[in-house]
């Protein structure tokens, strides 16, 4: 099947990734549901909240998330949540690293607990800090492009704009700017935060989107590992379109003959 | 922005509460076909007696929203009481100045190693609990207590008698996430009439206490009605219309909610406004509505049947196995947690007794997590991270 849906791999930071669906592992109803289904995504890339997992090293089987994530299959990309501005950020990016996980970080900060959007300024400071001390830094920001562009002149490996809010399903409310950032970029574009459905995903990656990071909708999925399965066909689809080049739209009908075919 | 104690008195509370008796279908359908209430007004119509009758459709709703924010999972937590010395009268609790108990406050070291049994049960997460007894819980003892405990308790809350700005600030510092401080009632004369003596019956400074506490940066912070004391609809809407502005002006912030229940019990206070099982369920589903991002608050007052039912119907976060005395747990079989001897000191006494890995299981049966762990103070401040293994 993924014959007929192959695409072209995608890269951040020198690294080579098959599949272009981010998955995040939170909400699921148990970690074993989570396991099962990133594998179902067939997703490389996955993110895990540190504030969930033990760095004591001490192995709390009560705080054991990182036990169900193998780290030769999936680049396991810690991530700031619960960080308030960029010093929090900073110290949590550096405790992962200390406890043996990836320099790569998720750069999320949210100061309002209500709808998650992510803080600008701190984001934009945290980046600095981060990238200059050799962090691969993915920076989880509002679909603004100015932003984006600040971001990518201090060396983020991505920028992640939302779609609309974190669990929200509302899809691309921001694609009029996702649209500008994903033509300015100069790294790839990760759609993160708001994709309910599988169509959205899709549409994301045929509007020339690098690539998308669902969560909720796969973890809260009557059946998560059929979701992931189903994000990830339409991932591929989308990319696979984006790829081929789409028609334009047009809001007249197109003669399949010609009506100048008589000059030729 | 005003202060809350400013518009309190101008919320039209009693008028809300007469419309929600009132509410009729034709008022309640758009709202639920909206699946959010968008105001107070939305709110009464959704904890009236006509939605009572769409109790269904209500829980539906609430499911929904509290799975897109939350997804399937319950954040698990425990209540470590400290003190029961107490200089405030308040005529429904177990620690009133009035009551005849043995009075204790305990030592720091019981502290930590009551949070150590507590970490071996499987907790991450803590709420310090004491009476407002400004000389035995004083500040530094409390911040010491924080201050050991965290290399065992990731998370800790406080849930102490009101103090200023300036006093919570240096409990935050020692690594305090949370605070919670409940109105009790938000009903002026009824307040007055149960909080007869002590700094507690300034009904005013308590309302304020939420944002001092955001002034002082916790990060969460918990308010409650304690219901049975006055009307159910009457608190419920004064709750909301708190929570409602907390979550403005302490944006910051993650605001939760609790609704202790008084229950009919010998020799005990006995609530004087009847709340049913049902009614309970509706309330917190309607609460949902409202405020689709709150923490939504459940303890071992409720029964297993009852707090097994609400694990998915819009609850976020529940206590287990708890002691509500001072040193309580020292007196707990270490292997089936259950209490080996009468708890003489105790706050009141809890209806689900089930202990944390009872409880967690019945979590998992009804197909989610239960989560020990959501924060974890050193990610955050300075100091190694937490030692919590077993």
């Amino acid at each position: 099947m993924s014959d007929d849906l192959s695409i072209q791999p995608l890269t951040i930071a020198d690294r080579s990734f098959g599949s272009r669906l981010l998955v995040g592992t939170g909400k699921f109803s148990s970690n074993e549901t989570m396991r099962d289904a990133l594998a179902a995504s067939g997703t490389e890339l996955v993110t895990v909240a540190l504030k969930r997992a033990d760095l004591s090293g001490g192995g709390d089987p009560f705080a054991n998330i990182l036990d169900y994530l193998d780290a030769d299959r999936y680049l396991i990309m810690p991530n700031t949540a619960g960080a308030m501005n960029a010093e929090e950020a900073v110290r949590i990016a550096r405790l992962a690293q200390a406890a043996g996980l990836p320099n790569w970080v998720k750069l999320e900060i949210h100061p309002d607990p209500n709808y998650l959007l992510p803080d600008p300024i701190e984001t934009l400071e945290a980046a600095r800090i981060l990238v200059e001390e050799g962090f691969v830094v993915l920076p989880y920001i509002n679909a603004d492009p100015v932003l984006a562009q600040r971001l990518q002149d201090v060396g983020v490996a991505t920028v992640m704009p939302l779609g609309s809010p974190i669990g929200s399903n509302r899809g691309l409310d921001t694609r009029a700017q996702i649209e500008i950032i994903i033509e300015q970029a100069r790294v790839p574009v990760v759609v993160d935060a708001g994709l309910g459905q599988p169509s959205q995903a899709a549409e994301a990656m045929e509007m020339g989107a690098d690539a998308v990071l669902v969560n909720t909708a796969i973890a809260v999925a009557a059946d998560p590992c059929r979701m992931a399965r189903a994000f990830s066909a339409a991932v591929r689809a989308g990319r696979c379109a984006r790829e081929l080049g789409q028609s334009p739209v047009s809001r007249t009908a197109q003669a399949t003959s010609p009506l100048t075919a008589f000059l030729d | 922005m005003s202060r809350f104690t400013e518009i309190f008195d101008r919320l039209p509370l009693e008028a809300l509460r007469r419309q929600s008796l009132d509410t009729s279908e034709r008022t309640l359908l758009p709202i639920l076909q909206r699946g959010r209430a968008a105001t107070l007004a939305d709110f009464a119509a959704l904890i009236s007696p006509a939605a009572g009758t769409q109790l269904e459709e209500l829980s539906r709703l609430s499911q929904n929203l509290t799975r897109k924010h939350f997804g399937k999972t319950i954040r698990l937590f425990a209540p470590l009481y400290l003190s029961n010395e107490c200089v405030n009268i308040c005529k429904y609790c177990g620690f009133s100045r009035h009551v005849d108990i043995p009075r204790i406050t305990i030592p720091v070291d019981q502290a930590v190693r009551e949070s150590r049994a507590l970490a071996d049960q499987g907790f991450r997460s803590i709420l310090l609990v004491a009476g407002e007894h400004p000389k035995s819980v004083s500040n530094g003892y409390v911040e010491e207590v924080v201050r050991r405990v965290l290399p065992v308790m990731p998370s800790v809350a406080l849930e102490l008698g009101p103090l200023r700005t300036h006093e919570y600030a240096p409990l935050v510092n020692a690594g305090c996430e949370g605070l919670v401080v409940y109105q009790e009632t938000y009903h002026r004369e009824t307040y007055k009439e149960m909080h007869p003596a002590g700094p507690k019956s300034n009904f005013n400074w308590r309302l304020e206490t939420p944002e001092r506490a955001y002034e002082a940066r916790f990060r969460r912070i918990g308010i409650g009605a304690l219901l049975g004391l006055y009307d159910w609809r009457w608190e419920l809407i004064a709750l909301a219309a708190h929570a409602q502005y907390l979550t403005r002006r302490c944006w910051r912030t993650q605001i939760t909610l609790s609704l202790p229940r008084l229950r009919p019990a010998p020799g005990e206070f006995q609530p004087r406004h009847a709340m049913s099982d049902r009614e309970f369920v509706q309330a917190i589903c309607a609460l949902r509505l409202l405020l689709p991002h709150a923490g939504l608050v459940l303890s071992t007052r409720e029964s297993p049947h009852l707090r097994n039912g609400l694990i998915r119907l819009g609850i976020t976060n529940m206590s287990a196995g708890s002691s509500t005395e001072p040193g309580g747990y020292s007196s707990y079989d270490q292997n089936d947690w259950k209490q080996t001897r009468e708890q003489e000191g105790e706050q009141f006494h809890i209806s689900d007794e089930r202990s944390p890995r009872e409880f967690a299981e019945a979590i998992r049966t009804q197909g989610y997590e239960p989560v020990w762990k959501d924060f974890d103070q050193s990610l955050v401040s300075s100091g190694t991270p937490s030692e919590t293994h077993l």
